[in-house]
């Protein structure tokens, strides 16, 4: 249970685990099926490491595509049935515009500026406050 | 220019995961030589990306033409996807939001369509289909046409 | 001189041309260097309008030995283009509108054809017709080059302007650590709010903004294309993991809103900046003191 690199799966993305937290930073470019394997990897180390949130940091990515978009929102959907929440971090700005323009504007995903602002977020490691910000409710 | 057209015109084979990144990685590359702005660059790739995968997927695999085109002082990248697959038997429904028969969240045709600054379909049942877009560098942003 | 055009009878009238523009390049270029195209362009000295001439002359010279004449897009033209176009801008710069550059380009054509019919005083008179003809045509086409050129000088010119107003119209404004705001002003049209869109979100990367308000108090009308486009901003501004505030919504744009039917959803509005940046505030947990004495709505 210590942190560090998860050798979990075959998949070629790392999956580093940070306390409670699993952190997964994207390539700039990820072959479908690196994706799903991804998905199936995410699955198993949440199950295997008892972790309460997963990080997904974007910010290399380039583009998100609707496949990719279709993953994310199913690593955050398979993740909150096995009680993490998700956040997905640094998406850049000409990929979110590119995506609202898509039409996909991924309602269910929770996001973040960056890893840390994510991390602190989810009440990660070495945050004794909540968050940062507090959003309103209703 | 003739030098820059060799690294812009392609015809660039679409079989497996692996040439939906040869696509993207091409078409960033030619739209970033062509002067294409960040944000219209990772349109047209995403376009280009949805599209591929529709060949590939619906298609069962074909090709992507790259092509430069002018239009007096504009510059632009062509697009030509095509595949001998079943074809599309409504159009008007591939093209409609949420539509999907394959995996993706409904986007592909109708998303990538958004995308881009022309998009025209061909598809004939039985034959197989081709997709042509045109997204064009405009110094400025060019309004998109609206969509019902 | 005009003895050896027997020689040339049997050219087609477009090589005529090409040979009669390299024979007389030099008066040519002499007499257009007088002309206010020239001689009001290239204002420091004369060697340098007739040299300028001297290309033209070239180029024309070329094309005509191509066979080309009617073709605007002859390669040797290319070679002219540039230098051209800019004495077709300067002449503009000077206030004079394109029909009257075109005019001067057009007057362009009276010394070569002045030079021809002297030049070809002895031949044929069909020959002499079919030659004037084909320089008649080349200078037209240069006047078409011309005028094409500018044109397009010009586009690039509105396009570039219109792009630097654009950017010069939407000033991103920081107003706390992790909170920025756009104001708008005037009309938003498609291409403005593209722009707008992608300046606010360089704007939340930069400052790694928690926050991000759309002011849109000087915005005259809010129509449906508008507030498709301020709910595509607040969509990306939140896949990056912000938040985008719409505030200055007047009453009178609150009612058309509600009249058009238009769902601005899961949007936060608030109805002035000052009230927006009291909802970041305590987004970000910050203590708003309240100055004894002072009054504040909320």
């Amino acid at each position: 249970m210590n942190d560090g690199f998860l050798s979990a799966g075959t998949g070629a993305v790392p999956v580093l685990k940070l306390g409670d937290v699993l952190l997964v930073t994207l390539p700039g470019d990820l072959h479908d099926g690196l994706a799903q394997q991804l998905q199936q990897d995410i699955g198993e180390a949440i199950t295997r490491h008892r972790v309460g949130g997963v990080v997904i940091d974007i910010s290399g990515v380039e583009i998100v595509d609707s496949f990719l978009g279709r993953v994310l929102a199913e690593i955050a959907a398979g993740a909150r049935l096995l009680a993490a929440r998700t956040v997905v971090a640094g998406m850049r700005p000409a990929v979110a515009l590119t995506l609202v323009e898509l039409g996909l504007t991924l309602p269910g995903l929770r996001t973040a500026l960056s890893a840390e602002a994510a991390i602190e977020l989810l009440g990660g490691p070495g945050v004794v406050r909540p968050a940062g910000r507090r959003r309103e409710d209703g | 220019m003739s030098d820059t057209a060799a690294r812009i015109d392609a015809r660039l084979p679409i079989r497996s995961d692996m040439d939906l990144v040869w696509v993207r990685q091409h078409v960033r590359q030619a739209a970033a030589l062509l002067g294409f702005s960040l944000v219209e660059q990772t349109k047209l790739v995403t376009a280009a990306s949805e599209l591929a995968r529709n060949t590939l997927v619906h298609g069962g695999g074909g090709e992507l033409r790259v092509a430069r085109v002018t239009e007096g002082t504009a510059q632009g990248l062509r697009l030509t996807f095509s595949d001998q697959g079943p074809g599309i038997a409504d159009l008007e429904q591939a093209l409609r939001d949420g539509f999907t028969s394959g995996d993706g969240l409904g986007m592909g045709l109708g998303g990538a369509r958004r995308l881009v600054h022309e998009f025209s379909i061909d598809s004939t049942p039985g034959v197989g289909t081709v997709v042509t877009v045109t997204s064009w560098a405009a110094r400025t942003p060019r309004p998109r046409q609206e969509m019902s | 001189m005009p003895e050896h055009e027997a020689l040339h009878q049997h050219e087609s009238p477009a090589r005529e041309v090409a040979a009669f523009l390299r024979r007389r390049r030099e008066q040519i270029a002499q007499r257009w260097a007088d002309e206010a195209l020239f001689r009001s362009v290239f204002t420091v000295s004369r060697d340098e309008a007739v040299e300028a001439g001297r290309v033209v002359v070239d180029a024309l010279a070329q094309v005509a030995e191509s066979e080309r004449v009617e073709d605007p897009d002859a390669a040797a033209f290319t070679v002219v283009r540039e230098q051209l176009a800019g004495m077709a801008a300067a002449r503009s710069r000077y206030g004079l509108s394109a029909a009257q550059v075109s005019r001067e380009v057009d007057a362009l054509r009276v010394a070569p054809t002045d030079l021809l019919v002297t030049d070809l005083a002895d031949a044929p008179a069909e020959h002499l017709r079919a030659c004037t003809t084909a320089l008649t045509v080349l200078t037209g086409t240069l006047r078409l080059v011309v005028l094409d050129t500018a044109l397009s000088e010009g586009q690039a010119l509105i396009d570039r302007q219109r792009m630097q107003l654009l950017e010069v119209a939407t000033p991103v404004i920081r107003l706390w650590d992790g909170i920025v705001a756009v104001p708008l002003i005037g009309t938003l049209d498609s291409a403005r709010s593209q722009v707008v869109m992608e300046t606010l979100l360089e704007a939340v990367v930069a400052e790694q903004a928690h926050f991000a308000i759309l002011d849109i108090t000087g915005v005259p009308t809010v129509d449906s294309l508008v507030a498709q486009h301020l709910m595509k901003t607040v969509a990306a501004v939140r896949l990056m993991g912000a938040e985008c505030v719409v505030s200055g919504i007047r009453p009178a744009i609150a009612q058309t809103i509600v009249q058009l039917g238009l769902d601005l959803g899961t949007v936060v509005t608030r109805a002035s900046l000052a009230d927006a940046l009291g909802y970041a505030l305590r987004g970000l947990d910050a203590d708003i003191v309240q100055a004894p004495g002072g009054a504040s709505k909320r």
